[in-house]
């Protein structure tokens, strides 16, 4: 019952580590974007839209294809996303919590209403969005998983995009750490007037870390419908593990590499209410509250103990202006 | 203004802050200019999806918003419930103080109020009931926003996020209470509260069981906009938001500003809670604040944290709720459509701000290194 819980729990925080790599790489160039959710409900979406449209057209099923078309999809929408916000708020210089949260309005809208519609647009016959042939080619395992027994089950069990996740957290954080477009991208965050006099160019690495970050986090809305709910679209099913992506941020203290356990243990936080026995229904929601309570005692030990590697970047939530130094 | 200039790379497009600002009647003509471009481009996507021709499009949004009698008071409702949401963060906003708990500040104010009708309803004379009722509410939604004020005054912790997070621990405890005291029992859901005896209900004037809720936001909305704008606590808000240092430098307590004024932001919440539970829902869930507490930061920005202009900024988007709701409606859509058009509004009027605070020059000869 450990291993299963364990094994949950990663399923549970793979999601959760795409939305939070994604998110550290753009609070790391100084853009709050609050609208993570909606960028992860957008990537969820489009990608079952794509492969929606696919399992229809197709007359031989390729699988190649079937998981190719998701992604191709899931990226080019998120990547749509990240670009309305970075040319609303580095080129026009919004305010980036309110563009943040209205592209989540957007976002889980978007979702929600294609979710909800696409049958319908379409004029499909089909009575509910289920992909369970894309689903399956998402969710191949490595072969020798089943051998391993217990260890198979605890690491090898997983399917690609849950490496991938794992993967890009730790090149991200060689990157912030070792690489000097990663101490551009820092400069960036810290002191964008600091960066731009050393000849770094603020706007572009605004843009770049904004559009990509939102890509990675597209990523964690396609896992969680391809992977986790097995293909089958369901309304606000994704819920509001696109917050708790940007709670891991903070838990993470801005750092990839820590959210990666971080996304394992608020998974296993998320669901460790089904593995306690004789809990009630209303202690199962107290037991929900424990990531939020958890990210809060960070947030406050963090700026208790006031260390500067630990911070929040400095200029995190405010648009540059080159000429208002 | 001056800016290195390199003789060989300069750009072609120049962006210039308006010093002086513009006149206000363009200004608004810009703001105009991009609502009707963002209706242009709802109207658009909506006969993508729907195949209809656009006027019809208009016509039915307008009719699902203020179409028959009770439309207008279920507008004028809604209106009132967002008004007074955004009423109560627009002071926070004023300080720079990025509250965006305001939706659990309302479900915790709410819950509160949901506990009284629940627990005292039959205990307490109903002037008392109401008494208490508002006071617990008021201090619910006080302590909910007073926490996060509290580390952003001593320590600086970030207050965007702690809010954030605090929306998620009210979610859950208004979710716990609504098992504890579900009816039927195990539904996780509580029904209406006193359906029979309607003890606790915000009573109705005439016959219009919202008119009082309306009432109560006008009034509030008046007090606020003389608070912000002639009070001396209004003042100090308004320079805290400038320049914290500033402040310090005239002598205004910083942290007592910052505390007071999340008191009074929480309070407000609270209040909007007890309008929705008392004076609406009769009931409390999850979903109480419907998300009113983040369109309400959208609201308070767009009026630039005007409690005035906020009447105009609400009407627009609730209207646009429901116009596009009746669309998806009539259509067979689903009912998120309205938030796709909301998105798709908002992202046009932040936009616009930026031809208000900003002029783009452009090159203007090309070898012409001078510019002023």
């Amino acid at each position: 019952m450990i291993i299963a819980f364990i094994q949950r729990a990663i399923m549970q925080g793979i999601p959760l580590l795409f939305g939070s790599t994604g998110e550290i790489i753009t609070e790391k160039s100084g853009n709050l974007n609050l609208g993570i959710p909606g960028v992860m409900y957008v990537g969820g979406i489009c990608g079952v839209i794509g492969s929606f449209m696919y399992e229809q057209k197709a007359t031989n099923f390729v699988p190649f294809l079937a998981v190719l078309i998701p992604i191709l999809c899931c990226l080019l929408g998120s990547l749509i996303m990240g670009l309305i916000y970075s040319v609303l708020t580095a080129t026009l210089r919004a305010n980036q919590n309110v563009t943040g949260l209205a592209l989540t309005t957007f976002g889980v809208g978007f979702g929600n209403f294609f979710g909800g519609s696409l049958i319908k647009l379409v004029k499909s016959d089909m009575p509910s969005v289920v992909l369970s042939k894309t689903s399956n080619c998402f969710k191949t395992e490595l072969p020798f998983a089943d051998k391993l027994g217990a260890v198979g089950k605890l690491l090898f069990s997983y399917s690609f995009l849950a490496y991938t996740a794992v993967i890009i957290a730790l090149i991200v954080a060689y990157i912030f750490k070792h690489t000097r477009t990663g101490l551009h991208l820092r400069a960036v965050g810290e002191n964008p007037a600091t960066a731009d006099a050393a000849g770094i160019n603020v706007i572009r690495y605004k843009y770049l870390s904004t559009i990509i970050g939102s890509m990675i986090a597209g990523l964690g809305g396609l896992y969680y419908v391809m992977d986790y709910a097995s293909g089958v679209w369901s309304n606000d099913g994704f819920g509001d593990r696109g917050w708790l992506a940007i709670a891991l941020v903070i838990f993470a203290v801005w750092k990839p590499d820590f959210s990666i356990i971080g996304s394992f243990l608020f998974g296993g936080l998320f669901i460790v209410h089904n593995y306690i026995p004789n809990l009630t229904m209303s202690d199962q929601e107290i037991f929900k509250m424990t990531p939020y309570v958890v990210t809060i005692l960070v947030l406050v030990f963090v700026s208790l103990r006031n260390r500067r590697e630990n911070q929040p970047p400095a200029s995190l939530g405010l648009a540059y202006f080159r000429e208002e130094r | 203004m001056a800016k290195p200039e390199k003789q060989a790379h300069e750009p072609l497009i120049h962006i210039v802050k308006r010093i002086t600002g513009i006149p206000a009647w363009q200004a608004w003509l810009i703001r105009i200019a991009s609502v009707v471009a963002a209706l242009l481009v709802s109207a658009v996507v909506t006969v993508l999806l729907t195949g209809e021709n656009p006027l019809s499009v208009y016509k039915t949004m307008i009719e699902g918003a203020i179409g028959t009698e009770r439309r207008i008071w279920n507008l004028a409702q809604n209106l009132a419930m967002l008004l007074s949401v955004s009423l109560a963060v627009t002071p926070a906003f004023r300080m720079r103080f990025w509250n965006i708990g305001a939706e659990g500040q309302v479900l915790i104010g709410g819950l509160a109020t949901a506990s009284c009708m629940i627990l005292l309803g039959n205990k307490l004379p109903t002037p008392v009931l109401f008494v208490v009722m508002i006071a617990a509410s008021i201090v619910a939604g006080a302590v909910w926003g007073v926490i996060p004020a509290f580390f952003k005054a001593n320590w600086n912790t970030n207050e965007t996020l702690f809010t954030l997070m605090m929306n998620y621990i009210a979610i859950q405890i208004v979710s716990y209470f609504c098992y504890i005291w579900s009816n039927p029992k195990g539904s996780g859901a509580i029904g209406v509260i006193n359906l029979n005896t309607q003890i606790g209900w915000l009573p109705a004037i005439g016959n219009q069981k919202y008119l009082l809720n309306i009432l109560i936001v006008a009034i509030l909305t008046a007090v606020m906009y003389v608070y912000l704008r002639f009070s001396k606590h209004g003042y100090e808000i308004a320079v805290v938001g400038e320049s914290e240092n500033t402040a310090r430098y005239i002598g205004i307590n910083v942290k007592k500003v910052i505390i007071r004024t999340m008191i009074l932001s929480g309070a407000l919440c609270g209040v909007a809670g007890l309008l929705l539970v008392s004076g609406t829902d009769h009931t409390i869930s999850r979903a109480t604040a419907g998300g009113r507490g983040f369109t309400a930061i959208m609201v308070s920005w767009l009026a630039k944290f005007n409690p005035l202009y906020m009447i105009l900024t609400s009407f627009i988007l609730v209207f646009l709720q429901k116009g596009a709701s009746e669309i998806s409606t009539k259509f067979g859509l689903n009912d998120a459509f309205s938030e796709i058009i909301t998105g798709i509004i908002i992202f046009f009027i932040i936009g616009s701000e930026f031809f208000i605070n900003y002029s783009v020059r452009f090159r203007e000869s090309k070898k012409g290194g001078q510019e002023k």
